[in-house]
C-alpha cells in the first residue's frame, strides 16, 4: 500500500518546550490510525502541523505527496480537519455550516445543495437542518463538525479528539461514520483517549512526551509491547496491595484495574509464587490496549 | 470568488440574526443626532446675568436695555450690592455681573467716559468669550451712537459689511449635523469590523478556517464587504434626521454625497479590521477601538477648529479617515461644491481603505502561533 503520510524527524518546540520530537511515521491510504497517548503528548501539536498551520522547528514531511513546508495550501484543498472544540457558527443552522464550508472549499454552486443533503444523510442530521447549532446538543454538534470537515470529499481526515465529553452513544455512532468512511477510502487519523475506538483502528501510534513510543496494529501492539505472563489478581484490598505485590522481585508490574490488579510476572512459573504470597488465585489474561497503554506511558 | 461569497453570505447572516447590534445600527444614528444636535450649541444665548445700578437713570437703563435686547443677556435678577453680584456669581445662579456706578449718568452726560463693570464667570471659556465679545461689541456701538449725535454727523467713518456664506443664519445644527453623520458611521463601521476577526479566533473557529484553501485577502473582503450596506443604512437615517428634524439644507448633489461616502465607509471598515488583527482578544480590540475614536472626535475638526492646532496635532489629525470625509460632508452638505473641490480627500480615503485592508491581509497568517 501506498503512503498517505510521511514524515522525517518531524519536531515542533515552543520555547525550551519540546512538544513533538523527532517524529517519523508513515501512514497508508486507506486506512484508520489511531493517535494514542498521555494529555500533552503532542498529539494536537503533531495533527496541526500535519494539516500545516503551525509550522514545524525542523523536520519535514509529505502530506499527499506534496512538500508539507512549501505546499501547505495544495494541502489545505485535499484534507479535512475536526478539533476537540467542534468549531462551528453557533448562530448558524445546520444547513447554514454546511453550506459555508461547501463554499470555502469551492464545491460547485450545483453540486452544493446534493452535496449538503449528502452530508446530513451521512452524519445523522436529517430532522434538525435547520435548527441553530447553539441548539444542538453535543453529540450532534459533533457530526455536524465532521460533516464541515469533509464536505470536500477529502482523502485524508485528521480528526483531533472527536469524541471527547459526547455520550458512548454518539461515539459508537460516530465511530460508524469514521468506519463507513474508511471503507470508502478516506484516509482518517485520528486521536482518542478511548480503547474500544483504538481497537477498532487498523494501526496505533503510541506517543508519549513527544516521542513515538510505538506504532503497530492493536493485536501486534498487544503481542509485542507485553512481554512476560500477565495475570489478573482479584485481592479484596488492591489499593493497599498494588505498591508490595510490585516490589516482589519476579514481578516486572502491578496495575490497578478496577476492584482488580493486572500483575505482569516474569514467567509463567511465577503465578505459582504470587499465590503463595498473597493466597489469591492469579488468572491468567490476554493483554488488553489498556495493559499497552499503561505499559508504554511508564515507559 | 466562490469563497468571497460564501464569508460575505455567512456574515450577513450572522448579522441578520444579530438583533441587538442590528438595532443599533438604526437606532444609534436616530438617538444620538437627536440628542446631541440639539445639545451641542456654540452660539451661546440667554446668559443669566444679575445686574447692581447705583445709578437708576435713563442712561443706564438704556444701556441695559441694549445688553438684554442682544437677546445674549438675560436680566433676571437686580441686586443692591457688590457682595450679592459676588454670590449670585460664585453660586452659579448668574454667569455675568454688570454693575453701574453711582456716577454713570453724570459722566455720560459730562462727556467724560462712563464706565461700567461688566464680571463674567470666564470658568467656561466658551460662554465667557462670547459674553465678553458681546459686551465689547455693545459698548462700541453706544458709544458710536452718542458719539455721532454730539458730533452732528451723518455716518461712521468706516462700514464694514461681513458676508456669512453658507450657513448666514450662523445655525450651529447645519453644521453640527453632517459632522454628527460622519462620527457615526466610523464608529459603528470599526466597532463593528474589529470584532470580526477576533471573535472568530476566540470563538476556535478561525483555526478551522485556517485549515481550509481560503485566501487571507478572500476573508478580509468577504468580512468587510456586507457592512458597507450597514454604513449606508447609517447614512441615510443619520441624513433624514438632519433633513426632516433639524431642516439642514443639503446644497450638494446626494448622489454625489453618496459616491463618495462610499470610499469613508471602506476606510472606516478596513481601520476595524486592522484593529481586529493585531488584537488577540475581543477586549483588546475594544480597547484598541476606543483609542481611535477619541482623537477621531477631537482631532478631526469636528469638536475644535483644526487651523488653531499646533503643527505635530495638525498633522496626526491627516492620519484620520473622518477629517477627510468631514471636508466632504461639509462641503457638499452646506456649500454645495463637488467632487473637483474634494479629490484629494476622495484619494486619501481611497488611500486610506487600501493601506489598511493590505496590512490586513499581510498580517493575518493562516498559521497559529
Amino acid at each position: 500500500m501506498e503512503d498517505i503520510i510521511v514524515t522525517h524527524d518531524l519536531t515542533r518546540s515552543f520555547g525550551k518546550f519540546v512538544a513533538v520530537s523527532k517524529l517519523n511515521l508513515n501512514i497508508r491510504c486507506g486506512e484508520i490510525y489511531g493517535f494514542l497517548g498521555p494529555n500533552g503528548a503532542g498529539k494536537s501539536t503533531a495533527i496541526r502541523m500535519l494539516c500545516g498551520i503551525l509550522q514545524p522547528t525542523s523536520g519535514t514531511a509529505q502530506v499527499l505527496g506534496y512538500d508539507l513546508l512549501n505546499e501547505t495550501e495544495k494541502i489545505k484543498r485535499k484534507i479535512g480537519y475536526m478539533s476537540q472544540k467542534f468549531s462551528l457558527y453557533d448562530d448558524l443552522s445546520v444547513e447554514e455550516n454546511l453550506e459555508f464550508y461547501a463554499g470555502v472549499y469551492e464545491v460547485p454552486l450545483k453540486e452544493s445543495k446534493s452535496r449538503v443533503a449528502e452530508m446530513i444523510e451521512m452524519a445523522n442530521l436529517t430532522g434538525r437542518e435547520k435548527e441553530v447549532v447553539a441548539n444542538l446538543s453535543g453529540g450532534w454538534k459533533q457530526r455536524l463538525a465532521l460533516g464541515c470537515a469533509i464536505i470536500s470529499r477529502p482523502s485524508l481526515v485528521f480528526l483531533d479528539e472527536p469524541t471527547s465529553g459526547v455520550s458512548p452513544t454518539s461515539r459508537r455512532m460516530f465511530f460508524n461514520i469514521i468506519q463507513g468512511l474508511a471503507n470508502n477510502g478516506v484516509t482518517v487519523m485520528v486521536t482518542t483517549h478511548f480503547m474500544d475506538e483504538a481497537e477498532r483502528c487498523n494501526r496505533i501510534a503510541f506517543i508519549s512526551g513527544g516521542r513515538l513510543m510505538a506504532t503497530d496494529t492493536p493485536d501486534n501492539l498487544k503481542k509485542n509491547i507485553i512481554r512476560g505472563y500477565l495475570v489478573e489478581l482479584a485481592v479484596p484490598d488492591a489499593l493497599e496491595q498494588v505498591g508490595r505485590i510490585e516490589a516482589l522481585p519476579y514481578v516486572s508490574e502491578c496495575n490497578i484495574h478496577g476492584p482488580l490488579l493486572h500483575v505482569l510476572l516474569e514467567h509463567e512459573s511465577n503465578a505459582a509464587d504470587l499465590r503463595t504470597v498473597t493466597g489469591v488465585e492469579p488468572k491468567m489474561i490476554t493483554p488488553s490496549l489498556e495493559d499497552v497503554f499503561v505499559t508504554l506511558a511508564k515507559s | 470568488m466562490r469563497r468571497i461569497m460564501a464569508v460575505l453570505y455567512k456574515e450577513f447572516l450572522q448579522i441578520r440574526r444579530d438583533r441587538m447590534t442590528l438595532g443599533l445600527i438604526f437606532m444609534l444614528p436616530l438617538v444620538q443626532l437627536l440628542l446631541f444636535g440639539f445639545a451641542i450649541q456654540t452660539e451661546v444665548k440667554h446668559i443669566s446675568t444679575v445686574v447692581f445700578d447705583q445709578s437708576l437713570s435713563a442712561d443706564s437703563r438704556d444701556l441695559l436695555e441694549s445688553f438684554s435686547a442682544s437677546g445674549y443677556f438675560d436680566v433676571t435678577m437686580a441686586v443692591n450690592s457688590y457682595d450679592e453680584v459676588t454670590r449670585m456669581i460664585d453660586s452659579g445662579k448668574a454667569k455675568v455681573g454688570i454693575v453701574f456706578p453711582p456716577d454713570f449718568s453724570e459722566n455720560v452726560r459730562r462727556g467724560t467716559s462712563a464706565a461700567v463693570q461688566v464680571f463674567v464667570d470666564a470658568s467656561d471659556s466658551m460662554v465667557s468669550n462670547q459674553a465678553i465679545a458681546v459686551a465689547n461689541f455693545i459698548g462700541m456701538i453706544k458709544s458710536q451712537e452718542i458719539l455721532t449725535s454730539k458730533l452732528r454727523v451723518g455716518a461712521a467713518p468706516y462700514d464694514i459689511r461681513v458676508r456669512p456664506w453658507y450657513n448666514p443664519d450662523g445655525v450651529t445644527a447645519y453644521y453640527m449635523v453632517p459632522a454628527i453623520c460622519g462620527i457615526l458611521v466610523t464608529l459603528s463601521m470599526v466597532m463593528l469590523t474589529s470584532m470580526g476577526i477576533v471573535r472568530e479566533r476566540e470563538r476556535g473557529t478561525l483555526e478551522q478556517l485556517m485549515v481550509t484553501p481560503i485566501k487571507p485577502y478572500e476573508l478580509m473582503l468577504g468580512k468587510t464587504l456586507p457592512y458597507i450596506v450597514l454604513g449606508y443604512i447609517q447614512i441615510t437615517v443619520a441624513l433624514l434626521v438632519g433633513v426632516l428634524v433639524f431642516h439642514v439644507p443639503i446644497k450638494g448633489s446626494i448622489l454625489e454625497l453618496y459616491i463618495l461616502t462610499l470610499f469613508f465607509i471602506t476606510a472606516s471598515l478596513g481601520l476595524g479590521i486592522l484593529v481586529s488583527n493585531i488584537a488577540k482578544t475581543q477586549m483588546q480590540a475594544m480597547q484598541l477601538a476606543y483609542f481611535i475614536f477619541l482623537p477621531s472626535i477631537l482631532l478631526s475638526g469636528f469638536m475644535f477648529p483644526r487651523d488653531g492646532m499646533p503643527k505635530l496635532i495638525y498633522y496626526i489629525g491627516n492620519l484620520i479617515p473622518l477629517t477627510y470625509y468631514l471636508d466632504i460632508i461639509r462641503g457638499i452638505v452646506l456649500k454645495g461644491i463637488g467632487f473637483s473641490y474634494l479629490i484629494g480627500q476622495v484619494i486619501s480615503l481611497l488611500v486610506f481603505s487600501v493601506v489598511f485592508l493590505t496590512i490586513s491581509t499581510l498580517k493575518f497568517k493562516k498559521k497559529i502561533a
